[in-house]
């Protein structure tokens, strides 16, 4: 497998990273990089560090030239350089961290999860109101992980808060079996690019076709996270097989409108010359300057939130009792 | 019966596994004796759907959509109420549909 990391890879612009990515051999990794200035995503990151650690549980071999882009110190503190040579011997200054960059960690268990989200936040320095989204996201897309994909190298996660835009973005990135075969489980999605489109939609679940899911899966996770990019109005990009799936900016004159299928969403579906991801990848901004707060986002959710069901015998529903 | 939930989940209830547990171990041996349940979510600032799914979604497809009135959701925040009235909603969307078809 060959890959190189550019001057600069972000949601908006993934191509610049996806086309120099060569699926081809999994016994080796070679890594090239832009020398003299990197700045990308985390979800270029943990992507980046999951073939690592799948090469190296494969006792595969990682070959990367040496990181002389001024940016190397950012490298090392999101882990990368660690993770794609452990003996790099490269020393910086640790007051220099503004402690606003969640480095790259391996999840594997349910406790690391726990553990990992207690961590996370205070680095981030957000307020509880912050906080809550970047939690959630990051539960509901590593408990997919976890849950869904048989991914040897587990969810390789990382984070990063961006001063300059106010933002904080998230990456999640697996070697596991990919949407297509997790949904096919219960649907039969001829592609990949059908198969995302699948999983975005809520109340669709590999688990089972029965609406509303199974006692564990609701099919809900994805739809909550591309709605908290949506009404971020920021980006959210899920990639798996040869598909991806980005969701565009939403600009400041237009209202947020949130669609149960995602092809009404103004993003990009698409499947032309994306190299193979085994496995899934997320990645979402979330603006910090949102005005709008939780409890919109979860009334615009539930108003969104059509399973396609009659509602003919809607009389003999219940509500919840609270006290 | 009352479960204080902070006990189990801590401030962010995320971790399904854990809910599951509480569904099958506390809640489900409760309500099958006709006794309420109260899931005091006090100390609890947020709540992911697929952990109230896990809690309680079983449970109302297995004792009918009438089990609510055993049971009882206390000291939920704006945002907790509104995840489980999501769940609520959708889970017998489920049930009336299978319903329909049957």
């Amino acid at each position: 497998m060959k890959i190189h990391i550019p001057n600069s890879a972000f949601l908006g612009n993934i191509e610049s990273f996806t086309k120099h990515f060569d699926p081809t051999d999994d016994s080796i990794l070679e890594v090239t990089s832009n020398q003299s200035w990197i700045s990308v995503h985390p979800l270029v990151i943990s992507m980046i560090i999951a073939l690592a650690e799948e090469i190296r549980l494969k006792n595969g071999q990682v070959r990367c030239n040496t990181f002389n882009a001024k940016s190397r110190p950012y490298l090392l503190r999101m882990g990368l350089i660690e993770a794609l040579d452990p003996n790099h011997g490269i020393q910086i200054d640790e007051h220099e961290s503004s402690g606003r960059f969640i480095q790259a960690r391996r999840i594997t268990t349910s406790d690391e999860l726990n553990q990992f989200i207690t961590d996370m936040v205070p680095l981030l320095h957000t307020t509880p109101e912050q906080a809550y989204p970047i939690k959630y996201v990051m539960s509901e897309l590593v408990r997919n992980v976890l849950e869904h994909s048989k991914s040897d190298v587990g969810a390789i996660v990382s984070a990063q808060y961006f001063k300059k835009s106010n933002r904080i973005s998230i990456g999640v990135a697996d070697r596991g079996i990919g949407i297509k075969e997790a949904i096919n489980r219960s649907y039969t999605a001829k592609t990949d690019e059908e198969a995302i489109d699948l999983a975005l939609r809520p109340g669709i679940t590999g688990t089972t076709t029965r609406i509303g899911g199974t006692e564990f899966n609701a099919g809900a996770g994805l739809f909550f996270t591309k709605s908290i990019a949506k009404v971020s109005r920021d980006f959210f990009l899920i990639y798996s097989g040869n598909s991806f799936f980005k969701l565009h900016k939403t600009n400041s004159n237009k209202n947020v409108e949130l669609f149960a299928n995602p092809r009404l969403d103004r993003a990009n579906l698409k499947s032309d010359g994306l190299p193979n991801w085994r496995g899934t990848a997320v990645g979402i901004d979330i603006s910090m300057d949102i005005n709008q707060d939780f409890q919109d986002l979860l009334g615009m959710i539930r108003n969104a939130y059509h399973l396609d069901v009659k509602r003919a015998n809607k009389e003999k529903y219940r509500k919840p009792k609270f006290v | 019966m009352e479960i204080q939930l902070y006990k189990y989940s801590g401030d962010f209830a995320e971790n399904k596994d854990m809910a599951r547990k509480l569904r099958i171990e506390q809640i489900e041996p409760e309500l099958k004796k006709s006794h309420e349940v109260v899931v005091d979510f006090k100390g609890v600032t947020s709540a992911t759907q697929s952990f109230i799914h896990a809690l309680i979604s079983q449970t109302i497809r297995d004792f009918g959509v009438d089990i609510l009135e055993n049971l009882t959701f206390k000291n939920c925040n704006e945002k907790i109420q509104t995840v489980i009235e999501i769940v609520v909603e959708y889970v017998q969307d489920g049930i009336f549909t299978e319903d329909d078809e049957a």
